[in-house]
């Protein structure tokens, strides 16, 4: 579409009012004008004079409940994501750039791990992030790891890639990068079972979706387009790009195009979860995964909002329950309440914490030992508001997986 | 991915397909493309509304109505199922098999209907009113229920009404912002703990009065505010329909796809189907928005897409149009007459739908398909208004479809 050509899916807008019924930010503050007001009734008034703009729009989670429930298609959550970038007047704060920045940061606090974990678990600590940048106190910032993933591979993994006929590309993201490169050792190790070779992208950066959300659209895209470029040669080279957080995938799959306007449809379909991937892979007798015997565990799913707009849940579900040992639970697909970087906003704090209850409280109620789910910040929100301990799917299947039967069941 | 038999539509046509079929051991996946008319629901579902008895009204019908496919002895049986299934989902229906009986409209009209929802207001088969005199409440600021029209319906009926209005701070919070002053905020906020202040401040109004009427906006997730609300109210409580959207409607769809999925059903809310494989007269595999080029192939499909608001149907300047594979439609060619210039008649776009043969299969270029069945209102040759029968088409056309397809041991 070109530039000067105004956008006008919103007329699709029947005014029927079901986006709103989803919408967890309704529900809980009153504040916030609702999908469908916020999205396609103000971008009518936008459109005729941006001062009709309303900086309530920033209480929008971007959780995009409101498409996946729309029976017209509108693309709701983009109009107002949109709106907020294009006619948002108060400027990012420094607590937002340093949100934001989650690749910056994770380079700096890697370095120093020890020292910055402590630090930022520090009372006084926390309490002049509270009070000097508005994070609020409650939260306590995932702890950074000693070594980058990236540092380990290159040490410790990159020889032997080279050993495998099959290959993928993997993009690890920061928090696998920074805080918990065990998620991304342990994709490695299963993509090595089923005899898969893993490179990294030529060049990385944060796949953006705090950028966007916190409204960096200039330096969002020019990471886009490094990644696109990056998951272009990939795909050249006949690779899949593989990633095991549910936000990379949608932001780069979805946001790219919608919100900062890149055109990806050449790789698009190129970019996927690593549970879809693997489960597909298995789907169509292409590999064998063998689980140990003594893995037993009562495990229960959550769909993380952008899971829920991919509409890929059913992989890592699928996956999880090939494990003989589990004992599986679906939970109701709701929002968390923390949103990427939303819920550590000192002002966003006490919404973030009502829109999760009925979450926390199906997962308290529950009696697991675990819960699954495909995205990083959920994963933050859950531990800390239940005490339950939060896995990414595939570092389940690591830890459940045979390795040494599933290797000799896929040699050729 | 393989499945026995994919759906296309996640509302009431293809969830009770899907569950009827997952009954059977079929492994079944539905693809909507978004919430479902079931979000529109009034309450009732109407089997056929020509006549007292909906059989009788039934067996007027033209043989391009789809009952008349079904035909009569199906109906019968098919009819008596419905009931039970709906139990089976925990969802409680009222009414007899062979007797309309009335619902209230949130016009304050009265309307016949064939199963209604436990929780709401009916007047019996024989039109007597149940009630002399009632309390109709609204809650304050609510705009989507008019008391005025619901008591001026009754009081023609020579039913006595006092009307009131009932406010309490966690409602007047819900205010401040008064375009999202919605049934389903309000039935998120009342819940829980506030079930005992409402049925408080219900009960200073339900002295020396029959019965309570109110909007239906308690019980979004579940029955069990409604069940707790109906103890605690001193007189009969019963609800009214609200306009949408419909509190009591998106419960039964939570509902039913609760219970698709725990009989083993998968289930993909907000992607829609963009294309299919047919091959030698049959549809191999469909491919989704947002599954990219992952094919899903089933031994049947089942299109309970939905009529022109769900985009089941769709137009443009050349006509009437199935959008997800271009499959034949009963429609006019001239686009005058799609029309007719009284509002209140039956308009015919109302009963263009897909083309099937009598086992519901549709057709592609005047050529049957023989896995996919079409059922619900995406089907032609009904007037869902004028005959009343929208809903008993989307069920038992799913019902029939299903008892067409084997069991899976």
């Amino acid at each position: 579409m070109s530039k000067n050509k105004i956008d006008t899916s919103f007329e699709q807008c029947m005014k029927c009012t079901v986006c709103t019924v989803y919408c967890p930010v309704v529900a809980v503050n009153p504040d916030y004008p609702g999908p469908k007001q916020a999205g396609p009734d103000g971008e009518r008034y936008r459109l005729k004079n941006p001062l009709f703009y309303d900086e309530t729009l920033d209480l929008c989670l971007n959780c995009k409940r409101c498409e996946v429930a729309c029976p017209s298609n509108v693309k709701i959550g983009d109009i107002i994501q949109s709106a907020r970038l294009k006619y948002g007047t108060h400027k990012p704060k420094l607590r937002d750039y340093i949100l934001a920045n989650t690749d910056v940061m994770g380079s700096l606090a890697t370095t120093m791990a020890p020292v910055v974990n402590f630090t930022l678990g520090l009372k006084p600590v926390k309490s002049v992030m509270d009070a000097v940048l508005a994070v609020d106190h409650h939260r306590t910032f995932p702890k950074y790891a000693g070594q980058k993933f990236e540092t380990w591979f290159k040490r410790h993994a990159l020889k032997k890639q080279d050993t495998y006929n099959n290959k993928v590309s993997y993009f690890h993201g920061c928090y696998a990068n920074y805080n918990h490169p065990k998620l991304a050792k342990d994709f490695v190790k299963i993509m090595n079972a089923i005899g898969y070779g893993v490179n990294l992208l030529e060049k990385e950066k944060c796949c953006g979706v705090a950028l966007i959300s916190n409204g960096f659209k200039d330096q969002a895209q020019k990471q886009a387009e490094l990644n696109l470029s990056s998951i272009r040669k990939a795909v050249a080279r006949g690779e899949k790009v593989l990633t095991t957080s549910s936000t990379c995938t949608f932001t780069m799959r979805d946001e790219y195009e919608h919100i900062l306007g890149l055109d990806n449809a050449d790789v698009r379909d190129s970019i996927n979860l690593a549970t879809k991937f693997i489960y597909e892979l298995v789907d169509a007798g292409e590999i064998v995964l063998k689980f140990k015997e003594d893995y037993v565990k009562r495990i229960a799913y959550h769909t993380p909002c952008h899971m829920e707009k991919l509409g890929w849940a059913l992989y890592s579900t699928s996956l999880v329950r090939m494990i003989p040992g589990v004992n599986f639970m679906m939970l109701d697909s709701q929002c968390c309440g923390i949103a990427g970087t939303y819920g550590f906003k000192k002002e966003h704090y006490q919404d973030s914490q009502k829109i999760g209850e009925g979450l926390f409280k199906q997962i308290i109620d529950s009696q697991l030992d675990m819960v699954a789910t495909d995205c990083e910040t959920c994963k933050w929100q859950i531990e800390m508001s239940t005490g339950v301990p939060v896995e990414n799917p595939i570092s389940i299947i690591a830890d459940a997986l045979d390795v040494e039967a599933t290797v000799k069941a896929n040699q050729k | 991915m393989k499945f026995d038999t994919i759906i296309i539509g996640g509302g009431l046509s293809g969830l009770v397909a899907g569950i009827d079929l997952s009954r059977k051991g079929q492994k079944c996946l539905i693809v909507s493309s978004g919430q479902s008319a079931l979000h529109f629901f009034s309450g009732s579902f109407e089997l056929c509304s020509l006549a007292d008895n909906p059989y009788e009204g039934i067996a007027t019908l033209g043989a391009e109505h789809p009952y008349s496919k079904i035909g009569a002895e199906s109906i019968a049986d098919l009819s008596a199922k419905v009931k039970p299934l709906f139990k089976e989902v925990g969802i409680t229906l009222k009414g007899v098999k062979d007797a309309n009986h009335w619902r209230i409209t949130p016009m304050g009209v009265l309307k016949r209907a064939w199963l209604t929802m436990d929780e709401y207001g009916t007047v019996p088969a024989d039109g007597v009113m149940p009630w002399k005199k009632v309390a109709v409440l609204n809650i304050d600021g609510f705009l989507d229920f008019h008391t005025s029209y619901i008591a001026a319906g009754l009081e023609a009926k020579g039913v006595e009404c006092s009307v009131h209005a009932i406010s309490m701070p966690e409602l007047e919070r819900l205010r401040m912002n008064p375009t999202e002053m919605r049934s389903t905020n309000i039935a998120k906020t009342l819940t829980g703990d506030l079930i005992g202040a409402l049925a408080a401040r219900i009960n200073e109004y339900a002295h020396d009065v029959d019965a309570v009427l109110m909007p239906a906006v308690v019980g979004l997730t579940s029955s069990t505010d409604v069940v707790k609300l109906k103890e605690k109210v001193d007189r009969p409580l019963h609800f009214i329909a609200t306009l949408p959207p419909s509190v009591p409607g998106i419960r039964i769809q939570m509902m039913l796809k609760k219970h698709f999925q725990k009989l083993g059903g998968v289930y993909m809310l907000g992607d829609s189907v963009v294309s299919g494989e047919f091959e030698g007269g049959k549809l191999k595999s469909i491919k989704t928005n947002n599954h990219g080029d992952t094919e899903f192939k089933a031994d049947n499909f089942i299109l309970a897409s939905g009529s022109f608001f769900s985009k089941g149907l769709a137009s443009d300047i050349d006509g009437v149009y199935e959008p997800i594979f271009g499959l034949d439609v009963d429609s006019l060619d001239v686009r005058s007459e799609w029309y007719e210039r009284n509002l209140f008649d039956a308009q015919p776009y109302m009963s263009f739908g897909v083309a099937t043969d009598n086992e519901f299969h549709v057709k592609k270029n005047g050529e049957r398909i023989e896995n996919v069945y079409a059922t619900g209102s995406v089907l032609s040759g009904f007037h869902p208004m004028k005959q009343g029968c929208g809903a008993g088409v989307s069920i038992l056309s799913a019902l029939y479809v299903s008892s067409l397809l084997k069991t899976i041991r």
